[in-house]
């Protein structure tokens, strides 16, 4: 979606003056971006072993390994969630579904960030039951059996909350629903890297969570045009 | 069989219950069991007295007992409860709660207490709300509808053993009901503490309750905050039913169904393929 913003200028301009961040006009909008990197020697990633389930362990030829911490070239990491934790205007949510895949006894994406709000469908691709059992404290714990062939469980959280999702049945099955109150955010790739486009100048707060590294925050103000650098840098401590 | 009537009752509850339309505010200093009107105040005298050693001054479930207890006693600040007539992720009603404090959780620590007065039961479920802003902001769930039973026989039985396959059951529970499944040694609840699904075999009462309606209940709802998952949007009605039947041959006592069950077995054994990752079932 952010991408599609920063393609068209018009359409950025029309969608900032929605959500009313500036009463006068808005010609330009400026964003950041930057890296991700950890000092240290991070944990070791392992196979999983799914010889438990048979339907599943036939899908992979080489074994999965554990996503905790996926490194890349250069100690960058991948699936941080960066986003606007103080400064942003409320939008609505986007009415568009985000989508939760459970394949080959594993969650797609690991990370799966959404708004507030924002409607979340979670797909069972498998010839097996999973049950999907999101960890939340502050939002309600559910817990619900999706067999093979069913259709997608639909859900929403009402507060923003990192949320640990896990299948009972299968104990390697681990990912995260970020729910976030803001649409500004995104999510590292494996080179580390991050943007944020589309945003009004100002000042804000920005934060990027990881599962294992915690989370980091730091000011920035955006200027009226052009990109600010705001790379962040985890410590992982010897397990 | 004293289940019938039981069952009335329980619908009668929740007719009232969904009557009186209390605000929420009011709800979560009172709780409303039929005609008794549950007091938070009168509540803290109670639950100081008989609760707090386990579940803890704050409500939180670490009383001075509780190292020493497991299952550990229920933390009300999470407002996450197993026995509920309420979809998963919901509040329970005070009649939930009501009915908990009075059977007690068997199998644990936690006491029946169904020697205290109505009142004196209702007066301390109306406290423990207070321990939860939930209560406050959300209110209870609405509790699921469950049709009268159909009728247990062989075919009934023999559908839900299907059902049992199909859901996977099984995979922590066991093709025997035994709570051995393949995914059993790795459950942990959702304050990461080890737990260990239902053995049938051991008895024929559950944490939340012992009538059929109550077994319908428990698959249907979940066991929130542990790895017990909620059936409820999978199965019709008529399915929960024919599960229920099955579940209950593989409890030891004299039930109904058990005694059918074993009338029809010998007979038919070598038609059943066994339950379990081969593909069982009929
Ligand atoms: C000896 C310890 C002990 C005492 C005393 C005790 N409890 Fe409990 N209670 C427990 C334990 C242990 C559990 C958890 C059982 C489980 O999770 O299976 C529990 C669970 C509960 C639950 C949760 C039921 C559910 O559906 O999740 C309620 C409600 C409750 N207790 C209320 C009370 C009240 C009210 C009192 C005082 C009148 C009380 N308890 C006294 C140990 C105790
Ligand atoms: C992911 C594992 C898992 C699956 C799948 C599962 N259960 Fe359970 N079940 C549990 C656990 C764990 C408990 C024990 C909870 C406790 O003691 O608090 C339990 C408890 C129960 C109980 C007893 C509840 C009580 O009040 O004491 C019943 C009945 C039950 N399960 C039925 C079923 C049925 C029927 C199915 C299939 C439709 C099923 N379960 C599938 C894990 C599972
Ligand atoms: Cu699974």
């Amino acid at each position: 979606m952010r991408t599609r913003l920063i393609t068209s200028l018009p359409l950025l301009a029309l969608a900032v003056s929605a959500m009313g961040a500036l009463s006068a006009p808005v010609k330009t909008a400026g964003g950041v971006s930057g890296t991700i990197t950890f000092t240290g020697t991070p944990p070791r990633m392992r196979p999983i072993d799914m010889s438990k389930e048979p339907s599943c362990a036939s899908q992979h030829p080489t074994p999965v390994m554990t996503e905790t911490v996926m490194a890349g070239a250069g100690n960058t990491v991948q699936n941080v969630v960066v986003y606007i934790s103080a400064g942003d205007q409320a939008g609505a949510a986007a009415a568009q579904p985000v989508r939760y895949d459970q394949k080959g006894c594993q969650y797609v994406p690991h990370v799966l960030v959404m708004q507030v709000g924002q409607p979340l469908e979670i797909y069972n691709n498998d010839q097996t039951s999973h049950n999907i059992h999101p960890l939340a404290t502050i939002n309600p714990e559910w817990n619900k059996s999706q067999p093979p062939g069913t259709p997608p469980i639909k859900a929403t959280y009402a507060k923003p909350e990192f949320i640990t999702v896990k299948c009972n049945v299968h104990p390697w099955m681990h990912g995260y629903f970020a729910v976030l109150a803001t649409s500004h955010y995104a999510i590292s790739g494996n080179d580390g890297k991050f943007s944020l486009a589309g945003l009004a100048p100002g000042k804000y707060t920005i934060t990027a969570w990881h599962e294992k590294f915690g989370t980091q925050s730091q000011e920035v103000t955006v200027s009226a045009s052009g990109t600010v650098t705001a790379n962040f840098v985890f410590k992982a401590l010897p397990y | 069989m004293s289940r019938i009537p039981l069952l009335a009752c329980a619908a009668e509850f929740g007719l009232l219950l969904s009557a009186t339309g209390l605000l929420a505010a009011q709800a979560q200093t009172m709780s409303r069991i039929g005609n008794v009107t549950g007091n938070a105040d009168a509540g803290k005298r109670e639950y100081r007295r008989y609760c707090v050693g386990c579940h803890g001054p704050a409500g939180d479930g670490l009383g001075e007992n509780a190292q020493w207890i497991d299952p550990k006693p229920r933390d009300f600040t999470a407002a996450v409860f197993k026995c509920r007539s309420t979809p998963t992720g919901s509040l329970p009603t005070d009649e939930d709660l009501f009915h908990s404090v009075s059977r007690g959780v068997v199998t644990t620590n936690m006491p029946s207490w169904e020697p205290l007065t109505r009142q004196a039961r209702a007066n301390v479920v109306a406290y423990i709300k207070t321990f939860s802003s939930r209560w406050a902001t959300q209110g209870p769930g609405t509790p699921i509808t469950i049709p009268a039973e159909t009728p247990a026989n062989i075919e009934s039985i023999l559908r839900g053993r299907d059902v049992f396959q199909k859901m996977e059951c099984w995979k922590c529970h066991g093709p025997a009901g035994h709570g051995d499944g393949p995914a059993a040694s790795t459950l942990t609840d959702s304050k990461d503490n080890p737990i260990r699904p239902y053995n049938f075999s051991t008895g024929s009462r559950f944490k939340c309750g012992e009538t059929n309606a109550d077994v319908y209940r428990i698959f249907m709802t979940g066991l929130d905050g542990t790895p017990m998952p909620s059936f409820a949007d999978l199965m019709q009605p008529n399915d929960a039913w024919d599960l229920v039947h099955f579940l209950r041959t593989l409890q030891p006592l004299q039930t109904p169904e058990a005694a059918i069950w074993q009338t029809w077995l010998p007979a038919h054994a070598k038609e059943l393929k066994p339950l379990g990752p081969d593909q069982g079932g009929r």
